[in-house]
């Protein structure tokens, strides 16, 4: 108690208690109004915009993450659709590879056959010109025999014809 | 590290200059008859008192009874005298002078609020005074009156005031003639026993060869501390009450460019002032308001900022060397204003659950009840009593461990008189105090932060809401 009597720090005096009321009370206001709060509301419009900030970030790399996603089935279905078209181009081919095949070898058929009926209407004509003629031939030769040894008799020559009739080339 | 060097050299300069300053006090306070020659050295030179004219030294007690008793002796062979003050008033007394050293006095001393701001015990800042008299009403003057020296002792008189350690005290005898400016050739104390088994230390101004009983300052202990109402009330701007302006200033002004910076470079990184206080304020604000006060944390949070900084700055202002080492935290009357100002937030914010809680606590049985609401309620005056206490005990200590590190060279060196001595006091005291004020660096910030967190603890229970309780 004696050293407690002489210790002055802890004497409470009106004086000082009232300066400090009054200077504690005027920086808690002061700092309050263009300090701390300033402060508070500046702190608080940065933590908003780096969590703004952040959470576009988020959208973007998810947009991002869609838009990905997206060009992939895109990619997907455009190569599906490639090889569809592939496919179809290759069966195309090779129908009309096909069917020029046959249409080549209808042609061919149809070119050969025409070509054996022509060579055989030919060979008909021919063989009936010369078969006439023979005859013909035959005929004189006939006429100028029978001229000769029988005077020309209808009855040969009815009989000769019948002769030349008869006798088929074929 | 060149930071280190120069703190050292500092404090080794400043270990000496006190030395110095000692010893130049007690050479020239006993050589009366030479103390013209002390003009270039005495106090006369370093004090701002509107007094620098004046020869201090011719007010000390030399040409008196045993002026020749001093010279040769270097004070120490020094015939010890004792006042006895029979009456309180006009006991013929002669100044008297303790002249070994006192590391309690002293330290006291140093951390005790002054109506001087004293640095160093060299340079010495009158300051205004403003005082409330019973008899005369409001005066105002200026303490460079006293022509304050060695001790803070005035060496002279304004109408009944004197100047004693740095405080204003008053002379109340009726016989005492005071004017505007008289001479005061010293001071004395005695302790007298009370009744009640308390020792009562009566102080004693020496005018014209007569002892006046000094009166204190008004102090509002309730007598529990030596101290009680007197005639008059001091209302001075006193050395705390400047550091506290200066520091509330220094901060509010880093503050301000601080929160400007938000709007004028919003969007832009901390830089400068601001990039020092955000870590901190984010620091109180993140792991103090927040925990403890949720949601509400905004409504508390200036508060709690204005606190954290008020002790930050002044603990950290009181550390600063050659800044008069002011203990303004660590006085007792500064931390009742918080704590009483905490408890007036605390009780005015309290809601309907806070009080339940205290007066009629919920879920106890009726014998609990009994025990636990007086507990309760004391509790509610106890919280800011603790923090009143803790923070003005932790600051005072620590200033007190500094000044009794530096009190070891006058120990070593006698007072001033053996210089071997006070260079192996020296060089023991500055290792010692560098250690105890990186402690107090550390105590500085600690203390700042434990009373805010206890304040928004105490917020927080008195505006929490209880939801169910199982």
């Amino acid at each position: 108690m004696i050293f407690l009597a002489g210790f002055a720090p802890f004497q409470p005096t009106p004086g000082l208690a009232l300066w400090s009321l009054v200077i504690f009370c005027l920086f808690w206001w002061l700092m309050s109004k263009y300090a701390f709060k300033p402060m508070m509301e500046g702190l608080k419009t940065r933590e908003d915009n780096i969590k703004n900030a952040l959470a576009e970030a988020d959208k973007a790399r998810e947009e991002m993450a869609n838009l990905k996603a997206e060009n992939e089935t895109i990619l997907a279905q455009a190569r599906e659709e490639r090889a569809a078209m592939l496919k179809e181009a290759k069966e195309a081919k090779a129908n009309i590879i096909s069917e020029a095949k046959d249409k080549a070898k209808e042609d061919a058929q149809r070119i050969m056959t025409s070509a054996k009926l022509e060579i055989d209407n030919e060979k008909k004509a021919a063989l009936t010109e010369v078969k006439n003629k023979v005859g013909l031939m035959a005929t004189e030769l006939a006429e100028k025999i029978i001229k000769k040894e029988l005077a020309a008799s209808p009855e040969h020559n009815s009989f000769v014809n019948k002769l030349v009739d008869e006798l088929n080339l074929n | 590290m060149l930071r280190q060097f120069f703190i050292l050299s500092c404090l080794f300069l400043s270990t000496v200059a006190f030395a110095q300053q000692h010893k130049h006090d007690h050479g020239h306070k006993h050589d009366g008859h030479e103390h013209n020659q002390h003009d270039g050295h005495d106090h006369s030179g370093h004090n701002h008192d509107g007094h620098s004219g004046h020869d201090h030294s011719g007010h000390d007690h030399s040409g008196h009874a045993h002026s020749d008793s001093g010279d040769g002796h270097d004070g120490h062979g020094h015939e010890e005298h004792k006042n006895n003050f029979v009456t309180d008033c006009g006991t013929p007394a002669q100044p008297h002078h303790h002249h070994g050293y006192d590391p309690t006095g002293t330290a006291i001393h140093h951390i005790s609020d002054a109506n001087v701001y004293t640095i160093m015990d060299m340079v010495r800042i009158p300051l205004p005074a403003i005082i409330y008299n019973k008899t005369r009403g409001l005066e105002f003057f200026s303490t460079g009156k006293f022509g304050a020296g060695h001790h803070d002792n005035g060496h002279y008189g304004y109408k009944d005031y004197v100047l004693y350690q740095g405080n204003i005290h008053r002379i109340t005898c009726a016989d005492f003639q005071g004017s505007d400016h008289y001479d005061v050739q010293g001071f004395d104390t005695a302790m007298i026993k009370a009744k009640e088994g308390k020792d009562i230390e009566k102080r004693y101004a020496i005018v014209n060869g007569k002892g006046y009983l000094l009166e204190q300052k008004t102090i509002w202990d309730a007598g529990l501390l030596g101290g009680g109402p007197s005639n008059f009330i001091d209302l001075s701007p006193t050395k705390n009450v400047v550091s506290m302006i200066l520091v509330s200033l220094l901060l509010f002004l880093g503050f301000r460019s601080a929160a400007k910076a938000y709007t004028t470079r919003a969007g832009e990184a901390p830089s400068g002032i601001q990039a020092y206080l955000e870590p901190m304020f984010q620091y109180i604000r993140d792991d103090v308001a927040i925990p403890f006060l949720g949601d509400k944390h905004e409504k508390f949070l200036p508060l709690l900022m204005t606190i954290f900084f008020f002790i930050l700055g002044l603990n950290l202002w009181g550390q600063v060397p050659f800044l008069g080492s002011v203990n303004v935290t660590g006085s007792l009357t500064v931390t009742a204003i918080m704590a009483i100002i905490v408890f007036i937030v605390t009780t005015i914010n309290g809601n309907a659950d806070y009080w339940k809680h205290i007066l009629w606590p919920p879920d106890t049985p009726l014998f609990v009840k009994i025990i636990l609401i007086p507990v309760e309620i004391m509790g509610m005056f106890i919280k800011p009593l603790t923090l009143m206490l803790r923070l003005a005990g932790n600051i005072s200590a620590g200033h007190i461990a500094i000044l009794s590190f530096v009190g070891l060279i006058f120990i070593f060196g006698k007072a001033g008189a053996s210089l071997g001595g006070s260079l192996t006091g020296t060089a023991l005291a500055i290792p010692l105090t560098l250690f105890m004020m990186a402690i107090e660096l550390i105590v500085a910030f600690v203390q700042a932060f434990v009373f805010t967190i206890l304040t928004a603890s105490y917020l927080g229970a008195a505006t929490e809401e209880h939801h169910d309780h199982h």
